[in-house]
């Protein structure tokens, strides 16, 4: 929800990243302030998922100009890990196996490392399967998914929820949703965006990348960016992303152009 | 590869000191005269001198393997000295007398010679280059009747049963290591365990090359009587020197009607530098007979030393429902290179074998599993289940997978299965964007690639190699 005077999270200013010295981003400003959602959308290639990694800080893209600041810090002078220990969380678009590794002592890793980072308690094995099997509740998950291996043999939802619940156990200040609606079917649609919506509130943040806006439905924005070649073209509220579903990607390059036709 | 991964797998080596001690040692070379200088040194009996200029004849006649997947400068057997021993007083009373210098070194090692020290009561046979220097618990093994000790004093306390076993699963000419490791070894462990008896504690053998330019040919003999079982460590380190060292063992196993033998191994000699200069080619023949009925021969080896290693502990099922185990964690860093693996020989009905292999590779390394499963016509029903799975860290290294599958018995059920990953950028940005840095990442995902093998391992051991792995690896990511 917009809130009025809210402390601003993520400050992007004129950010430009490339990879392979290709430019993917060309120029990108974005406020997110506590409460929000923010939806960005756009067609296959317009930068989306890039501007989320580059946000996490993966090391194939390099920020050629511009500045991101994250609550206090500049998030560009620190490392994958502190950012998330500072609390930006990603959850992927396509998360990764990790065989041999029991998702229970990975998502207990990553707890413990970012409580210690926030001055808390580590919570021993014990403690933690009462804490997770709690979380997973969330997202209607079996405490089957605890044993397996990270992300190993799961389908696309059972991914999908992995990470929100990751989501749900870090408690983090800003989470960025890549696709997280892609490859799931209604019921697991339904249960995402649910565990979602729980974790939201007024102190954090979320950033909602979609192709869609059938996962808007279940989780309403307060802003939806369109981004098209590397660049946010157009922000507006909720009923932006429906007018997109009703009238095409098209409509964009369409529409931004009468519009400037009639400024110009 | 990144400049993680890079400072992970390069970690010091913590074993590589020289311990100061006049040691007694035969002048290089091998001739029939070097033989007759060790067999009389040890004051052996005719028959085994005989064992060995048999062994030495057959060498003579034979040439070095070509077939395995490593490369090294021909070795010049004639610069190697076949014989070092500590200078000490002849007969050692008690621990107490042992050479403080020898002591602290095993000490410094975590090695416990003094009984009372030992952790879990762990009995130990210690090396020191070619002669054993001390075994505990002799005495509180013998009174149920299990004879632990060097097999230098076997030959002279217990005769008739080296005569028996020397030999009987690694002929002599076996081949041209096993030929060399028959004509000059000089100690080893000795150890049987007579019909019935569970052996109450873990046995183990430590073993440690001190001195420059000689080679380590230790024997070492384990039998099981009939329903008899034993759980067997072998441990072993070296100086760190910027030549090569031979180290070429042989380890026979027997066990008999429903006897079980389990041995373990953690090596960690010394692996040579950053730039593949020095360290130990450790080319051993280890071979299990599961003679018996119901027998049972396990090996489990986590190789994370030597400059090169060649080795197949190896099991032969003649034993009818015999079973046969291999576990492996092979780990090669830098330029070193290990050829190892298994051979699995199916003889009697219903025979069993398991083999799960686990190669890690890290910067130029090459690691190769080659492992033979043969299914002669005479083994009904038998089963083999190989697992080889291989990880590739950075992307100089190698991992290559070489299975031999002979099936001449039609109801025989065989598989094979096989996988190459690699710790991959994305995965250590998985575990990053969860706040987890790469080196808790990479020790994560390779104590998760070797579970299957490491919860083979007795408790220490498998604390020991988990240890090891994640010092090995560590800067080895980034």
């Amino acid at each position: 929800m917009i809130i009025e005077n809210s402390k601003t999270i993520l400050s992007v200013q004129g950010l430009h990243a490339s990879i392979n010295g290709t430019e993917i981003l060309k120029g990108i400003d974005l406020v997110v302030k506590s409460g929000e959602i923010h939806a960005i959308m756009g067609l296959n290639g317009s930068g989306k998922s890039t501007f989320a990694k580059v946000l996490a800080g993966h090391s194939a893209y390099e920020v050629t100009s511009g500045s991101i600041q994250f609550g206090d810090e500049n998030l560009l002078t620190l490392a994958p890990e502190e950012r998330a220990r500072a609390g930006l969380f990603l959850a992927f678009q396509y998360p990764i196996e990790i065989p041999g590794v029991a998702n229970t002592q990975f998502l207990r890793l990553a707890y413990n490392t970012v409580q210690t980072q926030r001055g808390k308690e580590e919570l021993d094995p014990l403690e933690f399967d009462d804490f997770v099997r709690e979380k997973m509740k969330l997202l209607e998950m079996s405490p089957d998914f605890l044993d397996r291996s990270v992300n190993e043999g799961f389908s696309g939802g059972e991914k999908k929820r992995n990470e929100i619940l990751q989501m749900a156990l870090l408690e983090p200040k800003l989470s960025i949703l890549d696709e997280t609606d892609s490859g799931l079917d209604i019921d697991a649609l339904r249960i995402v965006a649910n565990g979602v919506n729980q974790i939201t509130n007024t102190d954090n943040a979320t950033i909602l990348v979609t192709h869609y806006q059938r996962l808007l439905d279940y989780i309403v924005p307060d802003y939806v960016h369109v981004m098209e070649a590397g660049r946010i073209v157009m922000t507006g509220g909720k009923e932006l992303a429906l007018e997109l579903e009703t009238h095409g990607y098209d409509w964009i390059s369409t529409h931004k152009q009468s519009k400037a036709g009639a400024t110009a | 590869m990144s400049a993680a991964l890079q400072n992970l797998v390069n970690q010091p080596y913590k074993h590589g000191f020289v311990t100061d001690i006049e040691s007694d040692v035969a002048p290089k070379g091998l001739n029939e005269e070097t033989i007759r200088l060790i067999s009389n040194k040890k004051n052996e009996p005719e028959w085994l001198l005989a064992f060995r200029l048999n062994a030495y004849q057959k060498w003579l006649t034979m040439s070095e393997p070509k077939w395995q997947n490593v490369k090294h400068p021909k070795i010049d057997f004639q610069a190697i000295s076949y014989y070092s021993a500590p200078k000490q007083k002849k007969k050692l009373a008690s621990m107490d007398e042992v050479d403080p210098e020898l002591l602290r070194t095993f000490e410094k090692l975590g090695v416990p010679m003094h009984e009372r020290a030992a952790l879990a009561g762990v009995a130990v046979d210690v090396i020191f280059d070619s002669v054993s220097v001390a075994t505990t618990y002799k005495e509180k093994l013998a009174e149920v009747g299990i004879i632990f000790c060097s097999i230098s004093e076997a030959v002279h306390t217990h005769p008739e049963l080296i005569r028996q076993y020397l030999g009987s699963v690694v002929p002599v000419g076996d081949n041209y290591y096993a030929a060399l490791n028959s004509a000059v070894f000089t100690d080893g462990s000795f150890c049987f365990i007579p019909k019935g008896v569970k052996c109450p504690m873990d046995l183990s053998t430590y073993f440690r090359i001190n001195t420059e330019a000689s080679g380590q040919f230790e024997r070492t003999l384990i039998i099981a009587e009939e329903g008899a079982s034993v759980s067997y460590l072998e441990g072993c380190t070296a100086p760190q020197f910027d030549t090569n060292q031979l180290h070429a063992a042989v380890v026979e196993l027997i066990a008999l009607d429903n006897a079980d033998i389990k041995y373990s191994t953690v090596q960690n000699w010394y692996a040579g530098d950053e730039n593949g200069i020095g360290g130990i080619y450790n080319f051993v023949t280890k071979r299990g007979l599961a003679k018996g009925v119901n027998s049972r021969i396990s090996w489990t080896q986590v190789e994370t030393g030597s400059a090169i290693t060649w080795k197949y502990p190896s099991c032969i099922l003649r034993g009818d429902n015999s079973v046969g185990e291999f576990y492996s964690v092979a780990v090669t860093n830098n330029y070193q290179q290990a050829d190892t693996g298994t051979k699995m020989i199916h003889l009697g009905k219903n025979t069993r074998s398991t083999i799960i292999s686990k190669g890690i590779s890290a910067g130029h390394s090459n690691s190769s599993y080659r492992g033979l499963v043969r299914i002669t016509p005479t083994a009904q029903g038998a089963r083999n289940y190989s697992q080889c799975d291989s990880m590739l860290i950075g992307d100089q290294c190698g991992a290559h997978t070489f299975p031999y599958i002979q099936v001449r018995n039609n109801t025989a059920k065989v598989e094979h299965e096989a996988s190459t990953s690699k710790i991959g950028e994305d995965q250590l940005f998985y575990f990053s964007q969860r706040g987890i840095n790469a080196e808790e990442a990479v020790s994560m995902i390779i104590n998760g690639f070797c579970k299957d093998v490491f919860q083979q391992l007795p408790m220490e051991f498998a604390v020991e190699a988990t240890k090891l792995l994640s010092f090995k690896l560590e800067g080895s990511v980034g």
